[in-house]
Order: C-alpha cells, then structure tokens, then sequence
C-alpha cells in the first residue's frame, strides 16, 4: 500500500533528518529525503538569500552550542547532591555588560549583507521587459506591458490539476497542484520587471528559485525583479491566505533563451489576432456548446460546481433560475461586469468574446436548462459597447 | 459593634455554597479559578481544530473537510487558542497569584473582576456559534487580513467583530485591576523593585494590553464600518488602504505575542531559582530586559509585512529593530542559566517544564532572528517555517509555561499533591508530540510549502505525515493532564506546609491549602536586595 510504504520512508527521512540536519545534503542516503532547505535557486537574489539564510542559521547554531552546552554541565553537573551546597551569588555586573555587548555585536555583523542584498533587491531600475501578475480568486494573470497596447500579449494561467487527483479518484502527477494550463514565459539573461497587483483580495506571488514575493494587493503596484540565467521551469504557489481555493493558484514559469522567447512571444501575438477575427464568424450552437463546456470547466466550476447547483449561499445555482431561462441580457451582465461583493468577478476582463459566449450559451443549455436562444460573440461585442 | 464586627467576619470567611458561588464571587482565588478552567475548556476546544486541520493534511489530497471549512479550522483555532487559552490562562494566574505575592487580601477592584471574567463565556459562545451560521465561520485567518475580511467575508464577520470587543473589554478591565492591584495595595515596605518577578511581568504585560487592545477594537470597528455603513477605510476601490489594515493590526499584533509570552517569563523566573536552590541571577537586568521588550515591541510591528512593497529604507529599519529585540531576550536566557550554573537542581515536573521552555523558546528565538533578516524572510514569509517558529515560542514557550506553573503553585492552591510520576509521563509525551508536530515544519517552510492550504504538493507529504502524528500524540495527552489534576484534586496526598524544599515568596508563607481569605492584615516584608 502507498501509505505503508510512505510511513517506513518516513522512518528512514526522520532518522536522516535529525542525524544529519543540514549537512549531509548531497550524500547518497538522502536522495530518499524531499527537499528540506532553502532552494539556492537560480537568481542572485535567490542565491544572496540563501547565503544569509545559511550563514545566520550557523551563527546560531554557534551561539545555541555555548549556550546550551553551558546549561547542559550545568544541568548534569550541578544536580543536587549531599556533598555539595549551591552558591549563592546573584549578580554579576560585569558578565551582564558583556553578553549585551557580544549580542549586539554579533547582531551588526548579521546586518551588513543584509542590508546590501535589500538594496539590490529594492533596484528595479533599467529592466528589459515588464510584466503585469495580476491576481484573481483563484488565477494569475500575466500580461506582458508594451507601449504599443496592439502588441501586449496577456492571458490567464490557471491549475491544471484535474479535480480527480484532488479528489483522490486518480493518482496524483509529479508536479500536482504546482501545474498550470498556460505557464508564465520569460527570457533568460535579461532583467525582467513584475508588477504585481490584485483584482479582488490579497494574493501573494511567488517562485521560490527566483528569492523574490511580492504581496498583490488590489490598489497597490509592487515591483519586482529576476534576472534568470539558466532556462528551466521554476514553480511556485500563492502564498496570502486569499479564500476558499488560496492552495490551487499556482505559478509556473518557463524561462527560455531570448530567441525562442521572442519566438513564442510573436506566436501568442498572432494567436490573440486570430480570436478577434474568431468574434467575427458565424457560431453553431454545437460549437458553441461544446467550447463553453471546455471554458466552465476551468472558470465557472470551482464555485458553481460540475453539476450547476453551486454552494448555497456564496455560491448560487445555475439551475433552472429566471436568469438563465429567460433574461439572457441580466446573464451576460452579471458574468461580464460580475456582482459586486460576491465572489462573481467580472469576466468581461478576463475571457475573450468567443469564450463568454460560449460559456453563457453553455450555462442556458446544460443541466437540463432550456433557454430556447443562441448567445454569439456578436451578442457579447454588442453589450460591451453599450457599457 | 465588636459582636457584628465578628459575625460579619464569619459570615464572609468561606465561600457561598452551590453555583452562585461562581457566578456573584469576587474572590480573587476563585474568579483565578475560573479563568484557569475557562482557559483549559477553550484550550481543549482549539485544540480540536487543530485535529480536524492535521487530520486534513495527513495526506495530499482532500479527504475530509472542503477547503472553505478547513480555513475555518485555521482561523478558529488561532483566535482560540490565542484570545481563550494562552491569555486567560495568564489571568488566571494573575488572579491567583499577584494578591498572594504582594501580601495584599484580595484584587483592587473585585467587582470589575468578577464581570471580567463573566464577558468571555458570553464572548467566546458568539464566537463559536458562528459555526453554526450559513455561510459559516470566519474563514479569513485569525489575521483577519481586508479585503478578505470585509468585502469578501460571511455574514458571521459581525459576530466575530463583536466577540473580539467582549474580549477587548474584558482584557482591558482585567490589566486595570493589576495595575491597580500592583500599584496600590503591595504589603508595606516592598518596593517595585523588591516585587517578586511574576508581578513584574505582569504590571509591564498589562500596560501593554492597555496600550494595544484599543487599537485591536478600532481596527474591527473600522471593519464593521466598511461592511455595514459603506465606509471605505480598507477598500482600494473607495480610495482606502487594504496595507492600513495590516499596519493597524500589527501595531496591536506584535506587542500581543510578547502579552502572550512575558507572564511565562515571569513563571519560568519563579520556577529555575526554586529548584535550583540558589536564587534569582541578575533580577535588575531581568526586570529591565523586559521593560525593553515591552517598549521594542511596539516598534516592530512591520517585520510582518516585509512583503507587502514598503519602501527599502522603512524595511531595513523594521529589521534591525526587530533584531535588536534579542539582545534584551537573549540576557533573559543567559540570566536563567546562570541561576542554574552552580546551583543544586533537582527535576520535578515544574522544572522539566521551565527546561524545555528555555530550551524551545530559544530555538523559536534563533528562528526568529532569521525571520527578521528581510531578504531571507522574502523566502520564509507565508511558509511553514513562519507556523515552526511561532509554535514554538507559543506552544514552547507560552503553553509550557503554563503548565511549569500549575504544577509549580496547584499543591498550594488546592492542598493536594499531584501523582509526580503521571506528571513527568505527560512531560515527556508532551514533550515529543511538541518536537514531532512542529520541527519537521521548519523543513516542509524551508522546502517552499505556503502555510494555510488543505492540500499540498508531494514532496511535502512525508513532513506531513510525521507532524500529523506528532500532533495527535500531543493533543491525547492533554487529557492525561486533565485527569491529572482531576484525580490530584479528589484524591490526591495532602501535600506539606512549604511543598517544595526552597520555593520563595509570600505566596509560600500561607498554609496549605491557602484559605479563601489571606493576608486580611499585610505580611511582614523584609526586602532582600540594598537599596
């Protein structure tokens, strides 16, 4: 069985752990061991961080070797016995100076390198590039800022764990729940400024490998910076409590050689011309169905569910109400602008015409709903032009 | 006149038969009582949280609550176990001891006394029933952070808001009363500086309550604002500040982990000299040292924050405050091995517990001078390294400080021995389930797990898996200290005169059990220190 077979690696891990603690970290008997440190990463943030980590954790093994050792002679050598009375002195000025004076010192020495590696991490002058990490309940989105607004790629990264393994009907992936259906790309060798921020509460992002979080705060831009030197995929999670599904919004970034980037970044140009002309043309109800299945899936189901019915209160259901039978209007309202105060965000921002549609029409047709209409992206261009 | 004198002595000499006895007393042995049991009961409950919360992280995976109940679990744990465990407990003790350590006859303000404690059942009864509410419990973290908390969060918010008023006003009244009680009312010819060290740590506690417990009412009212009178004080959209939030309650936040964390110094400093048989090693600078906590913590606020995008030069400043914080800690530390350096020690149960306090508080210190180096922290922040390092001063510190003073004072107080061997056993079960649940999640932060999440990737299962079953070995046995002390109390051997052979303080000179009245005529007092 999994489990028992987990627990006589958890004897081996815990007898690794305590024997060897931080040292032994690349000999063979510890590639049973998961990850216990801190990643040195592949940034020079990361990799400073990692070295001030390491450097004060011995300090203090240094200073808790003195001090627990003074206490253990003590504790053994000075029990109660009949041939010995305890001392009787309380107070010794001169000792109380010195450990005062050692701590503080002890204390500056910490505080140098640190100090410097915060300056470089405060400087996020002369990037290359900037992107845009907006946080959603519970998604990222990235858009790559250029001044020219007809050439900003931008798209939203969601987990793509299926809710199967989450469930535990089907065996858990390698990267499971740190998978996303769309990663994050960057080029390697170049500075790479974030701008994070936030739509809805507080989300945090994070990747451990590049030593950077940043809060994503709605209201706030915070910036950040990585220089990636090496093309890898480094992973990461949202790490602000930011509601029911906080622990299933990872990140994940690909980081790829400045050629291929530009590559991929011309691809995804041409892409988002390809689905406004998608707007345009004429849609099936079948198609439209089957697409808007694929978009609920990923977008609609984690609070209104599989089958329609949501979670009562915070989370209505979709089946059978007066709006989706009847008012196609209010339903692409309230999915376009969202509700405010509730959970419903607006995904007018989020998805592109084709896809609200679809999903609408999905809404009105799936369950047993029985609208009876058509809703196209035509429909949907229309509405946002009267907003 | 001498004849009604005498009856009305005798008629107030004992306590009232039957449950009025609780409900209308203003004794402070009995509403220290209370608190203690209160404190226990909530203690238990959070606890069970807890379960619920490692039972759910015992495998990746979501196997028996759904998310939105499982951030329930973390939130109420956290405001239980800090507003109706840790910090009753400490009133409780205050009651019980600070009148008996200063030879006065009762609390200053009895009355007060007695409604302070009557807030917190009604307090923590709203808090909990909002489990039963649609839409559930707070469900926002018990740092309650905007705009999660206001915009976002079930209705049961305005309960919670009022819950944590009662608890304020309850806070509050009680620090008046030590305060009042310290001041005022300490048998003649003891000074300040002659108190004994547990009133100290208290009388500097409980100015810090004052000092930060209205901020925590402003913070939630401002929130009750935002969700029912269409302020905006934390809504970006209305031109608030959802990073003022975070200031405001951690301006009240940090000062309250050191409210959470003195009186079990104060404990601790009681303990080590009694079974070392030697006294006190340095008391000035232990008075001192914590007098400069006291003040650092209201300075630091915002090392809890170093993520939030504050400028550069305002995060090194919050850093090297917070560093400086552990010198005066660390002169703590060293001032209690020297008590023991060259004394007699023996290892009963109290003293097993204050060891283990020194030991694990400092483990939780050193993390927390890794925690204060800011680009460091970007890595630690939100991880289970954060969870380690506060359970360890909390749990290690706070809540085995505890229990090294129940058993330290409960023979005085209730007359009976507890079963030592028992004791010892729930020591070290305590002990081990301690170390098993919260060292292995200094390595699954280290290794990139965020904290509050009901699932996680594999390579955190294995850490998982031991600290789940550290903490069901750790909460089992506190049932064992139930029994404990309910067996101590029914049947116990009476236990002597002075209880331990070297114990000091006025507290000790009463008889065993103490009486319901003491010192109704103030204790000599002959000060040990030169003035």
């Amino acid at each position: 069985m999994a489990f028992m077979s987990r627990l006589s690696r958890l004897s081996v891990a815990l007898a690794g752990l305590f024997c060897s603690a931080f040292v032994l970290a690349d000999s063979t008997m510890m590639e049973a061991i998961p990850p216990f440190n801190m990643t040195q990463g592949v940034t020079s943030i990361s990799q400073e961080a990692y070295w001030l980590h390491m450097a004060v954790f011995w300090i203090t093994v240094g200073i808790g070797l003195v001090v627990f050792g003074v206490m253990f002679w003590s504790m053994i050598f000075h029990r109660r016995s009949p041939d010995r009375q305890p001392a009787t002195f309380d107070d010794n000025k001169a000792l109380e100076i010195t450990w005062t004076v050692a701590a503080f010192l002890i204390l500056v020495v910490m505080a140098w390198p640190a100090t410097m590696t915060m300056l470089k991490i405060g400087d996020t002058s002369d990037s290359d590039l900037t992107i845009e990490a907006r946080g959603y309940q519970w998604k990222w989105q990235y858009k790559y800022l250029d001044e020219d607004r007809n050439a900003q790629v931008s798209f939203f990264s969601n987990l793509a764990t299926p809710a199967g393994e989450i469930e535990n009907r089907q065996t858990k992936g390698e990267y499971y729940l740190l998978e996303v259906d769309e990663m994050l790309v960057i080029p390697t060798h170049r500075k790479v400024r974030f701008l994070v921020t936030s739509n809805d509460v507080i989300h945090a992002f994070w990747v451990p490998d590049f030593g950077i979080k940043s809060d994503a705060i709605p209201g706030y831009i915070n910036e950040r910076w990585v220089r990636v030197e090496q093309p890898g995929i480094y992973r990461g999670q949202c790490t602000e409590l930011c509601g029911r599904n906080h622990g299933f919004m990872p990140i994940v970034v690909r980081a790829v050689e400045a050629a291929e980037y530009d590559q991929w970044y011309a691809q995804k140009l041409a892409q988002q011309k390809e689905i406004d002309a998608l707007s345009q043309q004429e849609w099936t109800a079948e198609q439209l169905f089957s697409l808007g299945e694929e978009v609920y899936v990923k977008h609609c189901l984690v609070c209104h569910q599989a089958n329609g019915q949501g979670v009562p209160p915070a989370f209505p259901s979709l089946v059978g109400t007066e709006m989706v039978l009847t008012d196609k209007e209010g339903h692409i309202d309230i999915v376009y602008n969202g509700k405010a105060g509730t959970a419903m965000q607006a995904f007018g921002v989020q998805l592109n015409p084709v896809d609200l549609a679809a999903v609408i029409h999905y809404e009105r047709h799936a369950w047993g709903n029985d609208s009876g209409d058509v809703t196209t992206p035509l429909d949907i261009l229309k509405f946002a032009q009267k907003q | 006149m001498a004849e009604a004198t005498a009856s009305t002595h005798i008629e107030h000499s004992g306590p009232d038969a039957g449950i009025t006895r609780w409900l209308y007393t203003t004794n402070h042995k009995d509403i220290g009582t209370l608190y203690l049991w209160f404190s226990f009961l909530m203690f238990l409950f959070g606890g069970v949280l807890a379960l619920v919360v490692r039972a759910e992280l015992f495998q990746p995976g979501l196997q028996f609550i759904e998310p939105q109940l499982f951030n329930q679990m973390t939130t109420m744990h956290g405001l239980i176990m800090v507003f109706g465990a840790i910090m009753p407990a400490f009133v409780g003790f205050a009651n019980w001891l600070i009148p008996m350590m200063v030879g006065a006859p009762d609390m200053a303000l009895p009355r007060m006394n007695n409604l302070s404690f009557w807030i917190l059942p009604f307090a923590f009864a709203m808090l909990a029933s909002t489990f039963l509410m649609p839409g559930g419990a707070p469900d926002f973290g018990w740092t309650f952070y905007a705009p999660l908390s206001t915009t976002y969060a079930p209705d049961s918010v305005t309960f919670f808001i009022l819950a944590i008023h009662l608890m304020g006003a309850s806070s509050i009244m009680g620090s008046i009363n030590i305060i009042a009680t310290i001041l005022n009312m300490r048998t003649p010819g003891m000074k300040l500086m002659d108190m004994p060290l547990f009133v100290w740590s208290w009388l500097i506690t409980a100015y810090l309550l004052i000092a930060v417990m209205p901020v925590l009412a402003g913070v939630v009212t401002m929130m009750l604002f935002d969700i029912h009178f269409g302020t905006s004080f934390f809504n970006a959209a209305g031109g608030g500040d959802p990073v003022l939030f975070q200031h405001v309650f951690w301006f009240f936040g940090h000062p309250e982990v050191y409210i959470m964390i003195l009186p079990a110094f104060g404990i601790v400093s009681h303990v080590i000299p009694a079974f070392s048989r030697k006294p006190l090693f340095g008391y000035s600078s232990m008075v001192y040292a914590m007098a400069a906590i006291a003040i650092m913590s209201m300075v630091v606020w915002a090392h809890h924050m170093f993520t939030v995008g504050m400028p550069t030069v305002a995060q090194l400043i919050f850093m090297y405050l917070t560093m400086l914080i552990a010198v005066p800690t660390g002169v703590k530390v060293f001032n209690w091995i020297s008590t023991m350096w060259r004394g007699s020690i023996t290892y009963e149960t109290p003293m097993m517990f204050a060891i283990a306090f020194i030991i694990l508080f400092t483990l939780g210190g050193f993390t927390g001078i890794m925690l204060a180096i800011a680009p460091a922290d970007y890595q630690y922040h939100d991880t289970y390294f954060v969870v380690a390092h506060f359970h360890y001063v909390l749990v290690a510190g706070a809540l085995f400080g505890i229990f090294s003073g129940i058993y330290y004072w409960f023979p005085k107080w209730s007359g009976k021995m507890y079963n030592e061997g028992l004791a010892k056993l729930h020591f070290w079960l305590s002990f081990i389930g301690f170390n098993l649940t919260f060292f292995v999640q200094h390595f699954s932060g280290l290794a990139g797990m965020p904290r509050r999440i009901p699932d996680y990737a594999l390579q955190f299962a294995d850490f998982n898996m031991i600290s789940s079953i550290g903490a069901y070995l750790f909460g089992f046995s506190q049932l064992l200290f139930l029994f404990i002390l309910v067996s101590a109390i029914r049947s116990g051997k009476p236990a002597t005169q002075e209880v331990w052979d070297n114990a000091e303080g006025l507290e000790w000179t009463v008889p065993t059990p103490a009486p319901y009245h003491t010192f109704e005529t103030p204790p000599e007092f002959k000060s040990r220190r030169a003035h």
